[in-house]
């Protein structure tokens, strides 16, 4: 085990970043076509970077598995983002947005990094209305700001339940134009299935053409990974369904740390699983929680009344009564714990999902009566109409039921102040690295990460990258490359031609997600974690002796695409529950049962583990490395919502 | 419930296709109609036949990859609506189903349900955006805009890019989609400088493609799941 080297800069918060990209290399205009950089994946944070990165002149190749860069997961992101503006004049202050960052991931995050995304904050929500993302206004035609997520200021920016949709739109319109240029050329429904190093440099990728099958080599001077998260590892999560490990996972074994696999959000607010077909759970905003009071029955006889038969007196309003300070507005983790809490003592409602009823109310007649139906249906009407279309209820008159659903990682390939990876020439931006966000995110604060890594810290870091090496001239003839290739086709034999093909990827999927869901969930326990990891390393064996998986791999195959994003997901779902039982304390939404304060919330423990853990992939096995974490600004406190 | 499918089934592009009919059983009101599909493909695999094609990602109605038309409607009869988010209690009374993908010469058939819709992306690379570069852009409330004009633009800006309009149009037109992108510019301050030439360079590129244009069978505004207005359409116009 050896320390890892963030490369922060020292000295004053405030002028760090500035003092950084003043020590970093430029290449000069006219030198920068001669430059050829693979950016993989087209989100928020790969558009971002692609439209920036071809307007400086260089030459970026991009590849996404979706049909258009446009339909990346980005899109589906309701909330907002986060900018220090104090445009409200409520005491804001990149200072204040640091603070919150830092303090809502429960003091596991590297404060150099979280202060300049709190000073790019705000770069961010220019370049976007430039780009003509209409975020919300008021009549007078400024900007419209909302409170989100547990912050007691006004700094959210939203355009109605649908920003990611409107920022990423921006962001693809931007890249568009580069590709317009020439200068970015772009390749979707490709899939990347192995990264190529030559000589300890990030120098290319193998794809995978989603359509013909074909497999093809690509090389660069450098690799940016742009991929987004994994919480779809929990089979059930608010995530699309194309989300993967797989590119991260690639990179993990060739030698990038894989850092906190195990910090992994599970959202609060998301309609609630009714059986076994279900294939995906849907988020319904955090925003809702401004107004909805969330309650359970108090009496297990209640559950399965009707809701609205049931007594004032006879209702838990359990986060009003647990947190009176913040009630209905706590942090995610505390929120969501709370909630599977009340359903694990019996007093969940709705329909039984084996044998238990998962989920809560979140009832908003009380706002109705105070500020009015229309007014209520202005403000959410769009998330209501979505609720009323998946569960067939209407919100208006009965109250929603919700349920916690994994929806964002926290962890990811760890990178050093430069968004470098372990391995040279290896970035990784947006939900893909570790991030910014400690133990814990905040909402509204992913879209703002992932544009900061794209439009203004990546495309300088990676710049610098560039000016300071030499490149050898390599070729599709070159043994890494034909090595590279040749496992990727040999991986694919091998989920082809399975000993005893028996079940679908989605079995395995499933199963591999009630085993991390119940063991490294929203709480965790030395012993259940022990004994997921047995079970998953069957459950691997299984997989590769009787995976099936029919089609032709020479052909338009999406139950292949689905067995190599499961045989990942397993061996990721390994190190989850690895680093889970490694980190012996709880912070933010990594509950450990025997680390928890009497009053349920997480007990930190700072002096053993205040680190970020970060894995190499050695001879099979995951060995740890820690970054230990230094709180020179501000000092670690105890995060209470009461 | 138990429903009969006709679903077509095309090897690529170059090839035939044909309606091909299985039969699914016990499938529960609340599973939604891409999780039917799920369960058909299930079988298959069972079966040791290949899985039926279709797209799909975010499964709640707003990345615009979900396309089928079914019984003759894009995204279904339901207003409003793309095809991921029908749910099967949509269909208790209809036990036959008619499973298409999106019919337009300039968004060939890949495989099975699944179309290639890359022309939409070359019609965005042609002009649908604002020429501004990273770090050139001011302060974001130097500009203000009336809260009109940014709920017009958007409005105009929720499209998802999914087709339907093209495909339920006899033209084969893009016009809905093309324009829901130009007002969205137009109604900016930001935007509005190249709104003419940006109308321009669309257009020729929708004609390029091969869509048709427009002659107001407003058929496009019923299906599209975004409820995007002709009104777009008119207002593209005027700036030709
Ligand atoms: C329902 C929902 C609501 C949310 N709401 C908010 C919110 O209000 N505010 C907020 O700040 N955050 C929100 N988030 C979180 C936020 O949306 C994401 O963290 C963020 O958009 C991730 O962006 P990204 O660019 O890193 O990755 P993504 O948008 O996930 O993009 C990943 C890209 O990588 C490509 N890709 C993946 N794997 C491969 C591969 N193997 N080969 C090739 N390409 C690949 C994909 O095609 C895609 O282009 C929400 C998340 C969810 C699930
Ligand atoms: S205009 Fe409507 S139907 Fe056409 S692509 Fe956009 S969302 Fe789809
Ligand atoms: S799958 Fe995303 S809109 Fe239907």
């Amino acid at each position: 085990m050896h320390n890892l080297n963030p490369n922060e800069p020292s000295g004053p918060l405030e002028n760090r970043w500035e003092k950084h990209l003043f020590g970093l290399a430029l290449i000069a205009p006219q030198n920068r076509k001669k430059y050829n950089i693979i950016v993989i994946g087209t989100g928020l944070a790969g558009a971002s970077l692609c439209a920036t990165l071809g307007e400086a002149g260089y030459n970026v190749k991009s590849f996404c598995y979706n049909d258009s860069p446009r339909r990346a997961h980005s899109i589906a992101a309701q909330g907002g983002i986060n900018a220090s503006k104090n445009y409200q004049n409520d005491g804001d202050s990149t200072w204040r947005l640091f603070y919150d960052t830092i303090k809502g991931g429960d003091f596991r995050a590297r404060e150099s990094n979280v202060y300049r995304l709190a000073q790019l904050s705000c770069n961010i929500i220019d370049q976007a209305v430039s780009q003509g993302v209409p975020f919300a206004r008021e009549y007078s035609g400024y900007l419209a700001n909302r409170s989100f997520g547990g912050t007691q200021v006004s700094r959210t920016f939203y355009a109605r339940g649908q920003t990611g949709q409107q920022l990423l739109l921006g962001a693809y319109s931007a890249m568009s134009k580069e590709i317009s240029s020439g200068r970015v050329k772009h390749q979707s429904r490709s899939e990347m299935l192995e990264l190529i190093i030559v000589k300890d440099r990030a120098r290319g990728i193998v794809v995978r053409d989603l359509v013909s099958g074909e497999i093809s080599a690509h090389i660069a001077d450098c690799v940016v990974m742009c991929t987004g998260g994994y919480s779809n590892a929990y089979y059930l999560s608010t995530n699309a369904k194309g989300c993967n490990t797989s590119a991260t996972w690639r990179a993990y074994k060739k030698g990038a740390y894989f850092a906190n696999p195990s910090f992994t959000q599970i959202h609060p607010t998301c309609v609630p699983p009714t059986g076994d077909n279900q294939s995906k759970l849907t988020l319904m905003s955090e925003s809702l929680r401004n107004d909805g009071r969330i309650w359970a029955p108090k009496n297990i006889k209640d559950c399965n009344k009707d809701p609205n038969n049931i007594n004032e007196e006879d209702r838990d309003y359990f986060l009003e009564r647990m947190y009176p300070a913040f009630a209905n507005l706590v942090p995610r983790d505390i929120a969501s714990r709370a909630l599977k809490g009340i359903c694990d003592e019996g007093r969940g409602v709705g329909s039984k999902v084996n044998n238990q009823r998962l989920g809560v109310y979140l009832d908003f007649s009380s706002v109705i009566e105070k500020i009015g139906l229309e007014k209520v249906k202005e403000k959410y009407g769009n998330l209501f109409d979505m609720y009323k279309s998946i569960t067939g209820e209407n919100p208006y008159q009965v109250p929603m039921k919700i349920y916690p659903a994994p929806h964002y990682t926290m962890g990811g390939l760890w990178v050093d102040y430069n968004l470098m990876t372990t391995i040279n020439g290896l970035f990784a931006t947006g939900e893909a690295n570790f991030s910014d966000h400690g133990a814990n995110r905040l909402g509204a604060s992913a879209l703002m990460q992932g544009l900061a890594d794209g439009y203004f810290i990546a495309p300088q870091t990676v710049a610098n990258y560039l000016a300071r090496s030499q490149f050898e001239e390599i070729d599709d003839n070159h043994p890494e490359v034909v090595a590279s290739l040749e496992s990727v086709k040999a991986r694919i034999g091998k989920l082809m031609n399975a000993p005893k093909p028996k079940h679908s990827p989605d079995y395995f999927h499933q199963k591999l997600g009630r085993i991390l869901w119940s063991a490294c969930g929203m709480s965790r326990e030395k012993q259940a974690l022990k004994a997921a990891m047995k079970d998953i390393s069957e459950l691997e064996s299984e997989f590769w002796q009787s995976i099936k998986v029919t089609g032709s791999e020479s052909d338009f195959n999406q139950t292949l695409e689905k067995a190599g994003r499961v045989a990942d997901f397993i061996e990721l779902g390994y190190l989850m529950c690895r680093d889970a039982i490694d980190r012996e304390e709880s912070c933010g939404a990594h509950a450990r049962l025997e680390f928890l304060a009497e009053s349920g919330d997480a007990k930190r423990d700072d002096e053993n583990y205040s680190h970020v853990a970060a894995w190499e992939f050695q001879d099979g096995t995951p060995v740890l490395h820690k970054e230990h974490l230094h709180f020179e600004f501000i000092k670690p406190s105890v995060r209470d919502y009461k | 419930m138990n429903f009969i499918l006709h679903i077509w089934r095309q090897q690529n592009a170059e090839s035939l296709g044909d309606f091909v009919t299985y039969q699914v059983d016990n499938i529960d009101g609340d599973t939604s109609f891409l999780e039917m599909l799920d369960q058909l493909n299930e079988q298959l695999i069972e079966k040791g036949e290949d899985c039926v094609v279709f797209d799909y990602d975010c499964r709640e109605g707003i990345c615009g990859t979900c396309s089928l038309v079914i019984n003759g409607h894009p995204h279904g009869e339901k207003n409003a609506t793309a095809t991921c988010q029908l749910y099967m209690r949509d269909y208790a009374n209809q036990n036959e189903l008619w499973i298409e993908p999106w019919r337009a010469s300039s968004f060939p058939v890949i495989k099975d349900l699944a179309v290639d819709r890359d022309a939409f992306d070359r019609i965005i690379q042609a002009g649908g955006f604002i020429s501004v570069s990273t770090g050139s852009a001011p302060e974001a409330n130097s500009q203000l805009v009336s809260k009109d004009n940014a709920d017009n633009a958007f409005d105009a800006a929720t499209c998802i890019g999914c087709g339907a309009c093209v495909a339920v149009c006899p033209n084969a037109s893009a016009s809905l989609f093309v324009a829901a992108k130009i007002n969205h510019f137009h109604q900016l301050p930001q935007g509005r400088v190249e709104s003419k030439n940006r109308a321009k360079r669309m257009i020729n590129q929708m004609e390029v493609e091969g869509f048709g244009s427009c002659s107001n069978h407003r058929h496009c505004e019923v299906v599209c799941p975004q409820e995007i207005s002709v009104s777009n359409i008119t207002l593209m116009n005027s700036l030709l």
